[in-house]
């Protein structure tokens, strides 16, 4: 017991020189180390996944393989969307391989958890994967950026465009944690303030296969719309079933809050067809999202999601800042990363105090069977950019939140 | 609650045909373990390999022959697909488990399991991890009917009712005729049986080829209802393994009607208290195995 008692504090002693500060210039251990920790196998892994890792490679080979003379290296892992995993993987990458930033971080239990952690451990998280917008508020901290999307800003683009076009009554199938609650919150305000009316909702659990139960409870309600606060396999599970039992067909709409171009691909285009949703990525939008979504695609098989493209920007972004530092220090880059310009494939975005990239995002309809070219994008032809919405209205602004780094 | 009549027979009539999957998948997995005492973990992997090979005979097959109009429709795969999977299901039993009989159930369990983990990995490698929808239905089974009560998909329909008579003929065969005599006493006693000039061996490969294939056909009725992807197997083979523990592990009649009765019980927590959905399955099974250790239908040892 003597013994153990007295590994464990030398453990600590051990632990507390790692973390202490490092001298302020130039770059720690030899190489800038960036950790991709995603979903690997589960329901989220064709939003991030080896995609995520792909992605980070190239921003690394884009950059030049090296920043301010020394090697970069990418790391990565799968978290299993349990916050406990997540959290013992980035504990080990910052504690024993010093890991410099970590990106993705799909799933906002595990992108709550980790960015709480990497703080305390003084390293930069820069969230691409996950949506609650506690990340920035109530849980903000001063390493974490929440870089792509959030729950915010997702309705924000398809709840207004749905409800102001006749779509006035919802109802609710929402994934039941810290995620969909909040794009459910979220939507649910935003269907309100335009004068929409809320019949009701019912919680999932994360990873249902079979939502037919749900659907009947929502077809029951007779609300017009059926929003769905929940992401991946979930949502791709939903949409197909409803089409099963004639949901849409007779009459109610489905709104897929958080949608990727991977469930589009997924479901089909005579599934998907008219669904409409807000993304931060479209690889059809600009010259800069094509050239980055083709040399994707022939590195990958697949166009990248939004989520995917998210890290390669991410990534090319604190390259940039940690050049502009002259150092991997986590408090010189993030003060950098707060001045500097973030380019998104074209369009232009910053990062504020409480850690939220504000940049615009597009509201998308997905192409119907007539519309799609099959000799465009290798078969990834499926969505139309119907309006950009922009930053400043997309996302919450300081005064609205309640992230206490920020003074007001 | 005061919830309607309707909406209550609606979500147990979902529950039913969630429960007519559960009760074809632990079926195969009591045949297997009652007569093979083989816990059969590449079950949950084996039901997905039936999807695929369904999926694969639509979408592929014909651009791999070189004839890109050469198509496996719905109903050929419902007989082809759980063939192929018992073929396979043999192949293991020939070349790999029938080496580990003589030692502890612990085995099988470990081989079988790696067995799942790198089919599951073959597919995860090639198909989209979210699944890929299998266009094939027939049109007879397209559209909804009414039932009175609810609007039903008439294929969800043609699934229950497939389910159940494939479960019917199953425990016909193994509790009412004389093959079926044949495999349980070869189980219990297999020096005995061979006595009397019965290939045990040869009984028991196929028993386990047989097994495969109920979880082979599940596959592919489940395939136009989900989407079939590498993980459709992991979802719903634990809920299954708790179906076998509750029904009681080896009984046939047991794994049927635990897996229609939890199946609805599922249904109607989803109403009740949806959150409790996905785990309900297991606070039954904590009570039963509490009251009942050898589970409801099970043989005290």
């Amino acid at each position: 017991m003597k013994k153990l008692a007295c590994s464990l504090a030398c453990a600590a002693a051990l632990g507390l020189s790692v973390t202490a500060p490092v001298n302020a210039a130039g770059i720690s251990n030899g190489e800038v180390k960036i950790g991709v920790l995603s979903d690997m196998s589960g329901v989220y892994s064709a939003i991030g996944g080896k995609g995520s890792v792909v992605a980070a490679e190239m921003a690394v080979h884009d950059f030049g393989g090296t920043v301010l003379g020394k090697p970069i290296k990418i790391v990565s892992a799968d978290h299993q969307n349990k916050a406990d995993v997540g959290s013992a993987v980035a504990r080990e990458w910052i504690d024993k391989d010093h890991v410099d930033m970590i990106t993705d971080i799909l799933n906002s239990a595990v992108g709550i958890a980790v960015q709480k952690l990497a703080s305390e451990k003084h390293t930069i998280t820069m969230n691409t994967g996950a949506g609650s917008t506690a990340l920035t508020n109530k849980d903000c901290t001063k390493y974490g950026i929440h870089y792509l999307y959030d729950t915010y800003a997702l309705p924000v683009g398809t709840a207004t465009a749905i409800v102001k076009g006749g779509g006035t009554s919802w109802y609710f199938i929402t994934a039941d944690y810290a995620f969909g609650h909040s794009l459910q919150n979220n939507t649910e305000t935003i269907v309100k303030s335009l004068g929409g009316e809320i019949k009701g909702a019912v919680q999932a659990p994360l990873g249902t296969s079979d939502f037919s139960s749900y659907l009947i409870q929502a077809q029951g309600s007779g609300a017009k719309v059926i929003g769905l606060a929940n992401a991946g396999a979930d949502t791709i599970n939903a949409i197909k079933q409803a089409n099963e039992f004639g949901i849409v067909q007779k009459g109610q709409q489905l709104a897929g809050m958080l949608v990727f171009i991977s469930d589009v691909k997924s479901l089909g285009l005579d599934t998907a067809k008219g669904l409409q949703f807000t993304t931060g990525y479209y690889w059809d939008r600009n010259d800069a999202s094509r050239k980055f979504g083709n040399a994707f695609y022939a590195k990958f098989g697949k166009m990248p999601t939004m989520d995917q493209a998210g890290v390669y920007s991410a990534v090319l972004n604190y390259l940039k800042a940690v050049k502009a530092a002259g150092t991997d220090n986590a408090d010189a880059v993030r003060a950098e990363l707060g001045k500097m310009k973030i380019d998104f494939f074209g369009s232009v975005g910053h990062i504020r105090a409480d850690g939220l990239n504000v940049h615009d995002m597009y509201l998308v309809k997905v192409k119907s069977p007539k519309e799609f070219n099959p000799n465009v994008g290798h078969g990834w032809d499926l969505l139309k950019v119907e309006a950009t919405i922009p930053g400043d209205k997309a996302y919450m602004s300081l005064a609205q939140g309640s992230c206490k780094l920020v003074k007001k | 609650m005061g919830l309607p009549l309707d909406a209550v027979l609606a979500q147990a009539m979902l529950g039913l045909t969630q429960g007519a999957f559960y009760a074809v998948l632990s079926l195969g997995l009591a045949v297997i373990f009652g007569l093979l005492n083989i816990i059969n973990f590449a079950h949950g992997a084996l039901y997905m390999l039936g999807a695929f090979l369904a999926l694969i005979g639509l979408n592929q097959l014909g651009g791999w022959i070189g004839a890109p109009d050469f198509q496996i429709n719905f109903w050929a795969a419902l007989v082809l697909a759980p063939l192929l999977v018992g073929l396979f299901g043999i192949l293991i039993e020939r070349t790999m488990l029938s080496r580990l009989y003589k030692f502890d159930h612990l085995y099988g369990l470990l081989l079988t399991f790696g067995v799942a983990l790198v089919l599951q990995g073959f597919f995860t490698n090639y198909y989209n991890v979210n699944g890929t929808p299998y266009p094939g239905t027939p049109a007879s089974l397209r559209g909804i009917v009414n039932l009175g009560f609810m609007y039903f998909p008439k294929y969800r329909l043609f699934a229950l009712a497939a389910s159940l008579v494939v479960c019917f003929i199953t425990w016909y065969v193994i509790e009412r005729t004389k093959l079926g005599a044949y495999l349980r006493a070869g189980t219990e006693k297999p020096e005995l049986v061979q006595a009397f000039g019965i290939n045990v061996p040869l009984m028991i490969t196929l028993t386990y080829g047989f097994g495969v294939a109920l979880a082979g056909l599940a596959g592919v009725l489940a395939a136009p209802i989900y989407s079939v992807g590498p993980l459709m197997g992991a979802n719903v083979i634990i809920t299954v393994f708790a179906v076998v523990v509750i029904g009681g592990m080896g009984s046939i009649l047991g794994s049927i009607l635990t897996g229609l009765a939890l199946g609805m019980v599922e249904g109607i927590t989803k109403v009740v208290y949806p959150p409790a959905a996905n785990t309900v399955i297991f606070f039954v099974m904590v009570i039963i195995l509490l009251v009942r250790p050898a589970g409801l239908f099970g043989r005290e040892v």
